[in-house]
């Protein structure tokens, strides 16, 4: 068992190191660093300049020793530009190189300078996860006990009018991307012109012009503004994995030893609780942890629909400023999460299933 | 004249769709008339849950294909004075055989927005099931041997394929389909060019360039050049382990494949079509190929574990024993009996493939700004959405549909497979 | 829960006149018609047919567990004088698992694999009578001892997957047993076990049956195991019952024709292939929905008078003078049963040629790594060791063994799929050990061909028949040109006698045995000299199984095939073989002719085997010889002598030899080979197992 840990996780730092990678040599082309010495120098540089800043900047140089400087295992560039100002990584321009460290990558916990935010990366990212945290969480909230009750509900008698109707609603929300039911969603809930908030205000039922608000912060965090936000992520969600959990329990409930089970005298109920649930159960468990990827696309459509600060919309800002350290930062994130809700899964399947743990 | 109530707009706009629903009419007529003599499609008739998902998939293929008689305006112009304007409203100032009406408002370009919804079908319908139909192609083409042979190549394989899937779709959207990706070239031969020749081949913005030392691609042409190439080595190794028995043939075969191939490769993979017949726009080529790169590996994941299952079966073992080489026994006696969850996915992947293009659409990423297809009609729309939601709610309503009605197509193919 | 109405001199079960029919979308599937049984308090009741006969459909009626599409049409099942047709949910309830228990057919998906088995046996009288929790699991622990597991305690607390099959069976006879019902259902108890372990099984079913006192509904297609376990028989064809009585009656005076021509398919101690081959049932077994008018039997039927049979539906009519015999035959009274068979054809022993295959000292062995996480240690599975035979021209060579013992590898490597470890295989003087299959050259991969056993396996699902066969002709460089393909592909499909029109169509539209048919075809497409048959006929129904066999026989007397028969069922071993490899744990502990094989002195494994077979005769007497505990695993074998385990002679061989070394083979007279330590004495004082008592 611990091997297989120790297998997993040797492989989760392989896959971490090649997707930074990946994404660090694609945020540093060479366009993209002609555009960001535009922008941070002046927008009327010659192609010379921009030459030179790029190297004063230290973004010359092969792309895997700088891959190695951001990450923390090659010591930083340090050079001094024309105007005879020392310029490092690991320092402030013109402070003393003598007193820095020599390596200052995410290892060492510096993430860099944002462009955007005019500040490090790292607390202002962090302010955003938290943000993004609390969403995911009312998201998880909602999400998984429906999905799974609905599931189980319409798995526990196959082609039944209950199966019918649940795995109906399933398949139309999973036909729904959180563009759409957002867009819906508002339109029918949040708008002052359309939808049920004109008719509801006009009986007076609610004092505002809106039932729901088509907006939400992180700030300010009310049933009105969270409730869009957090139905928009979970919709597309819940019929995902309400599906493979109907999946999978249809087909614990045609297994032979649940058949065993009934015709041991056991109640409808019982074998759906003590015999059936945890079969079924495992499955859906490898694709919820397997939906983050998802859910963080989710994320970034929502917090961009909504205008929420969060941590999407800090990678949708990133990518379309072109700020380099930032969305590097994101991706870190990004990939960190998703790869460690994979360990999870696969530990977790293994743990869940006695036939696996125990051989 | 007056703007129309909201059932006079539901029946012009029944009228304006008379093509289609004559279409889908005979489509329905003859299928039932031979549902029987039809196979798995056939059977489809039998399954409600599946004639709904057909018809509604069939809905939007006609109005894709038939587009030009259905839409109203053109979905590019902009008309004075229809600026956001409900539905339904009167066009002002009307020339003669112009449309009279604006069926479903206008959006804030003061453009129809019956007819982008109409014309956004055919380009999401000529992107996503081409861009399916290659994510299956790589993924059988690698997915099969992985699962058959197992070992290192299934190991290496596998790892890039989590790889891949381990990427957060929206930011390898955000890296891939970029502007400045597109205009930097990769040179091959850098390591033998001075820094002067070097600038002077980036200078350089066609991959035609003069001197061969020059020889660069994108990474997006990289990417075509080797996700495009599946279709022809799948095809050739498929009709060659078929008809190696018999040269003529296979040479024949094979032949006419590689010649058809390979010109349409060059065309849309490098732009270099000789006689100009096959090409792709730059921006195109760029989303096509992204979405094609997110979905092969799970379509590779698929065709892997099914293969597994199958080769264990004794027709597979009969083939070995009848000494078939390895390719033969994969095309020929695993991949068929695969079809059928293999078919059952592809449908459910058009739906994801439409949905990633729309979110592509949605972030303004890789299609033109004025394109009229859904996702970015939803992304344009949403800005005024508080006030006038008819903009984004219409394409919205439409994608939705079109992916249910794959969805519920998926759905029935599945129990109707299953019933064998 | 006992009903004190019930009068324990009436049936236990008496099913009446029960129709059961499945809906489908097209139609009304008639399943079971009109059928009646009666089972007495302490009797046990067999239940004999081929597959789709509807005898499992009769089970899961009295259990009342037909599915959504199943449902009683008309007729009654009384248990205990009480209707339990129409029973409501919450009263059937109390009566399942309580007074009724049922056993399976497959051990493994009846248990729950996340649930400790002592919590899903103690759950049985906590639900029935309310057991305190801790006194169900003692309970649980008691019976585990009574079904002869070992180390109760541990089993207990394990989950079913840390448990052999065997093992397995026990417990789901365990959970039968756990409120001690009146009547037990047993459905196919041990199809899925080797033969050694389903003779223990069958032992403590009838053991328990005896201790208890329980009722016995046993269903099985096996006529031997009835014999074995029943005091009654009910035979059943195409949804009805067509004979019924009690055990010895049926089996020695049967009065309908589907009975007798069942026994003269099935190989019984005595038939052979030249001097008594076997009579196969002409005509398949009609579907449901294609029943013939009156008698379903009639179209296959010696007897059938046409006007006659095929005119009304036939009742049940019993035999005077006989323990509740009966039979569904208007004729029965009319047939002179003791005539022997007509159409007997003796043919000719076909001589025996040269040597075209030799196997010398052939050792396989596979490196696995063990854990199921991909880590951990690698170990060695010694699939084969020192494998040595020779096989002539025109021979059958039966390769007899169970589970694990190396038949399937010694295949593979044979034709080519794996290579050798060592050891030197000759094919017609060519040494073929370390050459995979993609460098053999066309004639020899033409000329050995396998035969596989899983009919619904060995044809590929999407292609035609004929497509099928022509492949082979292809690859096997067979004709000129595709008309000329196509012609011996049409004559293949005489050879295998089908009919040419089956060439347009898909596997699925064939039965079991027509592909069984295709198969052979496929694999004499290439003029195969040696075939390797792998267990052939095991998946198919009885009837159908002589036809195959005595097909595959007549194909190789005209070709003068060297036919490898590998199975593990000694009755058609002893029929078609002229010499057998008996085979363990990747040795092979005996060989000889057959007729030395099934005679002593045997391998203390050779006779524990002939005495598990079961044998659907009367006057056949078997010395009961059951084997302790399950196959070991070919990954961890035991040292020293791989039997040893199980071995009951093991005492007779001083100083603990076995438990040390390997045997060596000793070759007795005329060529008979045992691999064990016993000495000559010992041998020389064998008792055979099965007797023939004098007629």
């Amino acid at each position: 068992m611990l091997i297989f840990v120790a297998r997993r996780l040797g492989l989760m730092l392989l896959s971490a190191l090649v997707l930074t990678f990946v994404v660090f040599y694609l945020t540093n082309l060479p366009p993209n660093l002609e555009k960001l010495a535009r922008s941070e120098g002046s927008v009327r540089m010659t192609d010379e300049a921009v030459a030179q800043w790029i190297i004063d900047n230290g973004y010359g140089g092969s792309v895997i020793g700088r891959y190695g400087q951001w990450l923390g295992v090659v010591p930083g560039w340090s050079n001094v530009d024309e105007k005879g100002v020392p310029r490092g990584r690991c320092f402030a321009a013109g402070s003393d190189p003598a007193l820095a460290p020599s390596y200052c990558g995410i290892l060492q916990g510096d993430w860099g300078y944002s462009t955007y935010f005019r500040g490090p990366v790292l607390p202002n990212l962090g302010e955003k996860l938290g943000a993004t945290g609390v969403l995911m969480l009312w998201v998880m909230i909602v999400m998984i006990p429906t999905s799974l009750l609905i599931g189980i509900l319409a798995g526990m008698r196959e082609g039944s009018r209950t199966d019918r109707v649940l795995s109906t609603f399933s398949i139309a929300t999973t036909a729904t991307p959180e563009y759409v039911s957002g867009v819906v969603l508002v339109a029918l809930l949040a708008s002052p012109v359309t939808g049920l908030s004109p008719l509801l205000s006009e009986w007076g039922v609610i004092d505002g012009k809106i039932l729901f608000q088509g907006a939400a912060s992180p700030d300010r965090i009310t049933f009105w503004s969270f409730t869009l936000p957090v139905l928009t992520i979970a919709l597309y969600g819940i019929g995902y994995i309400a599906r493979m959990t109907r999946a999978s329990m249809t087909e614990v409930m045609t297994a032979q030893y649940i058949r065993t089970a009934r015709l041991k005298g056991v109640g409808f109920r019982q074998v759906v609780l003590r015999h059936a649930l945890r079969n079924a159960l495992i499955a859906p468990f490898t694709v919820i942890m397997l939906q983050f990827p998802w859910l963080l696309n989710g994320v970034v459509i929502v917090e961009t629909l909504f205008n929420y600060k969060g941590f999407g919309w800090t990678l949708v800002v990133a990518a379309g400023n072109n700020d380099i350290n930032l969305l590097l930062g994101c991706s870190v994130v990004a990939v960190f999460v998703v790869l460690v809700t994979q360990l999870i899964s696969d530990i977790g399947y293994v743990f869940l299933n006695p036939r696996i743990r125990l051989s | 004249m007056e703007d129309l109530s909201y059932s006079a707009i539901l029946i012009r706009i029944l009228i304006q769709l008379v093509p289609v629903w004559i279409a889908l009419a005979v489509t329905f007529a003859v299928s039932i008339g031979f549902k029987r003599r039809l196979g798995l499609y056939g059977k489809l008739f039998d399954s409600p849950v599946g004639m709904i998902g057909f018809g509604m998939v069939m809905f939007w293929v006609f109005t894709a294909l038939l587009a030009d008689m259905v839409v109203t305006f053109d979905p590019y112009a902009p008309f004075s004075g229809m600026k956001n304007v409900p539905l339904g409203t009167v066009l002002v100032g009307a020339s003669e055989g112009d449309y009279s009406h604006f069926l479903l408002g206008g959006d804030n370009l003061a453009r129809d927005v019956f007819s982008r919804m109409v014309m956004g079908a055919r380009s999401v319908l000529s992107i996503a099931p081409a861009a399916t139909a290659f994510a299956f192609m790589v993924g059988i083409t690698l997915g099969v041997p992985a699962g058959y042979f197992g070992g290192r190549f299934d190991t290496g394989l596998s790892f890039v394929a989590n790889l891949v899937l381990a990427f957060p779709v929206i930011l390898l959207f955000y890296l891939l389909v970029t502007p400045e990706i597109v205009d930097h070239r990769i040179l091959f031969f850098s390591a033998f060019l001075s820094d002067a020749a070097e600038l002077a081949c980036k200078a350089e913005d066609s991959v035609t360039a003069d001197t061969f030392a020059c020889f660069g691609l994108s990474i997006p042409t990289m990417l075509a050049a080797v996700l495009f190439i599946f279709p022809i080595i799948f095809i050739s190794i498929l009709l060659n382990a078929r008809f190696f028995t018999n040269p003529m043939k296979r040479n024949l075969y094979v032949g006419i494949v590689l010649v058809i191939g390979l010109w349409a490769y060059s065309g849309l993979a490098f732009n270099m079509d000789p006689l100009g017949v096959w090409s792709m726009e730059p921006n195109l080529l760029n989303v096509f190929v992204s979405v094609v790169f997110v979905n092969a590996p799970t379509v590779f994941r698929i065709v892997r574990g099914i293969v597994m299952d199958l080769k264990a079966r004794d027709y597979v073992a009969a083939g070995q024993t009848r000494g078939e080489g390895p390719w033969y026994i994969m095309l020929w006696e695993i991949l068929p009996n695969a079809r059928g969850p293999l078919i059952v996915d592809f449908c459910l992947r058009i739906g994801y493939t439409t949905i990633l293009l729309g979110t592509l659409g949605f972030f303004g990423l890789g299609v033109a700004p004025d394109s009229p297809d859904w996702g970015s009609t939803i992304d344009e729309g949403r800005k005024t959405l508080n006030m006038f939601p008819h903009a984004a709610v219409v394409p919205a309503l439409a994608l939705m549909s079109l992916v249910l009605g794959l969805n519920l197509l998926a759905d029935g193919l599945r129990e109707e497979s299953l019933r064998d | 829960m006992a009903d004190t109405t019930w009068d324990p001199s009436k049936p236990i079960l008496e099913i009446e006149n029960l129709s059961i029919s499945f809906f489908t979308r097209l139609r009304e599937i008639p399943a079971v018609m009109d059928f009646s049984c009666a089972v007495m308090a302490g009797e046990a009741m067999g239940l004999v047919g081929e597959s789709g006969c509807g005898k499992s459909t009769v089970a899961l009626a009295v259990m009342r567990d037909l599915g959504k599409n199943g449902k009683i049409v008309a007729g009654s099942i009384k248990f205990k004088g009480r209707d339990l047709t129409h029973m409501t949910d919450e009263e059937l309830r109390h009566i399942r698992g309580s007074e009724i228990a049922m056993i399976y057919q497959e051990p493994m998906a009846s248990l729950n694999p996340a649930m400790k088995i002592g919590a899903q046996l103690a759950e049985v009288p906590m639900i029935h009578s309310g057991m305190a929790k801790e006194d169900a699991w003692n309970l649980a622990r008691q019976i585990v001892a009574d079904v002869r597991l070992p180390d109760p305690d541990r089993i207990i607390n394990a989950y079913p997957h840390q448990l052999s099959g065997g093992q397995q069976q026990r417990i789901v006879i365990a959970m039968a047993l756990m409120a001690k019902p009146a009547l037990l259902i047993l459905d196919e108890p041990t199809t899925a076990l080797d033969v050694t372990v389903e003779a223990g099984i069958v032992d403590l079913v009838k053991d328990l049956g005896e201790k208890y006192g329980t009722s016995m509904l046993f269903i099985s297609h096996n006529l031997g195991l009835v014999m074995d376990v029943c005091d009654r028989i009910c035979v059943m064809y195409s949804g009805e019952a067509v004979e019924t009585g009690n055990v010895v009656e049926v089996f020695d005076t049967m009065r309908h024709p589907y009975t007798q021509a069942l026994f003269r398919s099935i190989p019984l101690p005595g038939a052979d292939k030249n001097a008594r081959p076997l009579i196969s049932i002409p005509g398949n077994f009609p579907l449901p929905h294609e029943r013939p008018q009156g008698c379903n039997f009639g179209p296959r039927c010696d007897y059938f008078q046409a006007g006659r049979c095929d005119a009304t539906d036939i009742p049940m009519d019993p035999v005077p003078g006989s323990d509740r015999h009966a039979s569904r035959c208007l004729r029965w009274s009319e047939i002179d049963w003791d005539a022997p068979p007509a159409k007997r054809a003796v043919k000719e022993k076909a001589a025996v040629g040269k040597v075209v295959l030799k196997m010398e000292d052939l050792k396989k062995y596979y490196a696995i790594s063990s854990g199921a996480f991909g880590g951990g240690e690698k170990k060695v599975v010694k699939a084969n060791e020192t494998l040595s035979f020779e096989a002539r021209e025109g021979e059958t060579l039966a390769i007899v063994g169970e589970s694990g013992c190396g038949k399937s590898t010694f295949a593979k490597v044979l034709m080519g799929l794996e290579t050798a470890t060592s050891g030197s295989i000759m094919l017609f003087d060519e040494n073929v050990q370390s050459t995979p299959i993609q460098k053999r050259n066309v004639d020899t991969v033409s000329s050995v061909q396998m035969v596989f056993q899983n009919p619904f396996d060995t044809l590929n699902p999407s292609m035609t028949v004929g497509r099928q066969i022509i492949r082979a002709l292809e690859i096997f460089k067979q004709g000129t040109s595709d008309e000329d393909r196509q012609n011996r592909m049409l004559e293949l499909l005489d050879l295998v006698k089908l009919p040419r029109a089956f060439a347009e169509r898909m596997p699925r539209q064939l039965s079991g045995g027509q592909k069984q048919r295709v198969g052979i075809a496929r694999a004499f497409a290439g003029g195969a000299k040696v075939v390797v048959a792998d267990e052939p006929v095991s998946a198919l129904d009885v009837s159908v199984q002589a036809a195959v066999t005595d097909l595959l026989m007549d194909i190789q007397r005209e070709n003068r095939t060297t036919l490898l028969f590998i199975s593990h069922d000694l009755s058609i071993v002893r029929y078609l073989s002229d010499r057998v490899l008996v085979m363990y744990l990747g040795h092979v502990v005996e060989t000889g002719t057959t007729d030395q094989v099934f005679q002593p002195p045997y391998h203390p494994y050779t006779e524990a085997l002939l005495s598990a077979v079961p044998i659907a005769d009367t006057k056949v007497i078997r010395k009961r010889i059951v084997l302790e505990g399950d196959i070991p695993s070919a990954v961890n074998p035991p040292p020293g002598c791989p039997f040893q385990t199980r071995c009951r002679w093991k005492a007779q061989v001083p100083g603990g030899l076995c438990d040390r070394e390997v045997p060596p083979m000793v070759t007795l007279e005329g060529g008979h080979q045992i691999k064990c330590h016993l000495s000559p004495e010992v041998f020389a004082a064998m008792e055979p197992v099965i007797k023939v008592a004098a007629e």
